[in-house]
């Protein structure tokens, strides 16, 4: 669990200074990823780099389960955190195992568990260990790269990852491979995320929180469904776009919609499963001109029935059932 | 093409320029032998062994000093720290860099006196700056990500200089040692005119009673010399150079 109180960064300059990060407030729990979204210069970058403190805060805290960052050696504090970079930062001069073993040599593994690890890491994030252990980051690709950069910030199983645009520099279409990859494996990994990212649609996909910058300030911090559907102010409303409820049918599922089945339930409608995304459902809506879908399980058996009326409800009254999505003051 | 046979061609390729001056050096000989200047050369065997010796300790101590206190000014000069200071002071070397070394040499007679003192330690300065120049440039030529991942992930600040950024910034570094150690070689016969002794004694002495065969028996040595130096630090730079950062190793 991650918690942020009145953080603030202020840079000196020659007429006084203004905060680059102003009294930003609020908290992580353990095993979510939190997004930081932002136009550029808004400081969520700042804000990431005093949680390792790269940066040094003006004034404010981070806890970091329950602990104050600010009593631990910043050296020793990095060891527990792992960090992804948009410009992926592998060491050249050292081999993908080498790489992926920085930290846990610096924790003094011995070489067997060290290596152990790496395989185990590579084979996690679908790179052949045996293939590319031994490579050197001028023989991989773009995609490979940042796969190992994330390897290599998971290397000594950290329990919070803070990850600066990690998937910029990465084509579109890799883009969303590694970010379905990345939503996988922190299924069963759970870390404690804290994401950098200016892009509105991979902070929907990836986000459990999202924390919206705007000059130095925290606009809003809510859950993505709540940020779309009730944005704070025109700042936030305008950032994420005027298609905001498209954006939101991604993160609901037809289990968050569908009721019961009953014995009206049309036998010949399209059939969606209960993790399917509204997306699909909208998208049947309106191929098939349907008002109702059957859902059905892995079985094939009915589970229940989704209308339109039940989409149309949950989009105009946003979930509260995320926990506070206000930022603490 | 696996990875051996594709570093066995590397190899080779890297071998081709000293398989290139080997033919030439035959063909000069076969030119000697056939002139007749070989058994003059000859003649000096004596005066080469015991004044090769003595170039070498000139080479060796001047140079060796170099190295280590020209990487050593090189990583200070490029730590945060310095960062004021740094460019002026290379400023200052390179200036430094454009004095002849005969005048260096000079300079150091009038300070030190005559001897091989005087002359190592002219050596010593003119081959010190472009292994600090090169150090430096190299260090700073690391990307500031590399440093920025390197921090991030709780290196400490030795740690960074010794695993992250010396070796991005070998190759570098080494190409400033073979520069300064090819002036080294080639200045060390200018050593004799301040009394530092070596192979220059047979050259200019060769020169003044116009002895060919006296001159060459000094001069062909200091080439010999030069072109195996050259051959240890370019062997030194193709091993020592992780294959990640070599370039003579990736292509």
């Amino acid at each position: 669990m991650i918690r942020l109180e009145a953080l603030t960064k202020i840079y000196p300059s020659s007429h006084g200074g203004a905060a680059s990060v102003d009294r930003v407030s609020f908290e992580v729990g353990a095993g979510e990823t939190c997004v930081l979204l932002g136009p550029s210069g808004c400081g969520k970058t700042t804000t990431l780099r005093m949680i390792n403190r790269l940066v040094a805060p003006t004034s404010g805290k981070v806890f970091i389960d329950g602990r104050d960052t600010s009593a631990v050696d910043p050296v020793e504090l990095r060891r527990t955190i792992g960090y992804v970079i948009q410009q992926i930062g592998l060491f050249p001069n050292m081999t993908v195992a080498e790489n992926i073993g920085v930290v846990p040599r610096l924790l003094n593994w011995d070489r067997p568990r060290m290596r152990r690890r790496a395989e185990e890491l590579l084979a996690m994030l679908a790179l052949e260990p045996a293939e590319f252990l031994d490579r050197y980051p001028n023989e991989l690709s773009g995609g490979q790269a940042q796969r190992v950069g994330v390897a290599r910030a998971l290397a000594a199983d950290p329990p919070v990852l803070l990850m600066d645009e990690p998937f910029g520099a990465v084509d579109p279409v890799n883009r969303e491979v590694i970010q379905d990859e990345f939503l996988r494996m922190q299924k069963s990994l759970r870390k404690t995320v804290l994401f950098v990212s200016h892009d509105i649609d991979e902070a929907v996909k990836m986000a459990d929180r999202i924390a919206i910058f705007r000059a130095g300030r925290l606009e809003q911090y809510a859950a993505p469904d709540e940020l779309l559907g009730r944005p704070a102010n025109d700042f936030v409303a305008g950032f994420v776009g005027s298609d905001r409820t498209l954006k939101r049918l991604r993160r609901i599922t037809v289990g968050d919609v569908m009721s019961p089945p009953d014995a009206a339930s049309a036998p010949d409608a399209p059939a969606v499963a209960p993790g399917d995304d509204l997306r699909r459902v909208v998208t049947l809506f309106l191929e098939r001109g349907v008002d109702v879908l059957r859902c059905v399980d892995a079985g094939g058996r009915l589970v229940g029935v989704v209308t339109r009326k039940a989409v149309a409800a949950r989009l105009a009254a946003p979930a509260n059932g995320n926990g506070p999505g206000a930022p603490l003051r | 093409m696996t990875t051996a046979t594709r570093s066995w061609e590397m190899r080779q390729r890297s071998l081709l320029p000293y398989a290139v001056l080997a033919a030439i050096a035959l063909a000069i000989v076969w030119v000697l032998v056939a002139t007749g200047l070989w058994n003059d050369i000859l003649r000096y065997r004596k005066d080469i062994i015991y004044l090769t010796k003595q170039h070498l300790v000139l080479v060796a101590v001047s140079g060796g000093a170099a190295i280590v206190t020209g990487i050593g000014l090189g990583i200070w000069l490029s730590r945060p720290a310095m960062a004021r200071y740094a460019e002026a002071t290379i400023q200052a070397v390179n200036m430094a860099t454009s004095i002849p070394t005969l005048g260096k040499l000079a300079l150091m007679m009038t300070l030190l006196g005559i001897g091989p003192l005087p002359a190592i330690v002219g050596l010593w300065i003119a081959t010190l700056l472009p292994i600090v120049r090169n150090t430096y440039a190299g260090l700073r030529a690391v990307p500031a990500h590399l440093v920025d991942a390197a921090q991030g992930m709780g290196m400490s600040p030795r740690a960074i200089l010794r695993r992250v950024e010396l070796p991005n910034a070998l190759f570098v570094i080494f190409a400033g040692i073979r520069t300064a150690m090819a002036v080294n070689v080639g200045t060390a016969p200018i050593a004799f005119l301040i009394g530092g002794g070596g192979l220059g004694e047979l050259i200019f002495t060769g020169i003044d009673l116009q002895e060919y065969g006296m001159m060459l028996a000094g001069a062909i040595p200091t080439a010999l010399l030069a072109v195996a130096v050259d051959f240890l630090f370019g062997q030194a730079q193709y091993w020592l150079v992780p294959r990640g950062v070599n370039p003579l190793r990736n292509s």
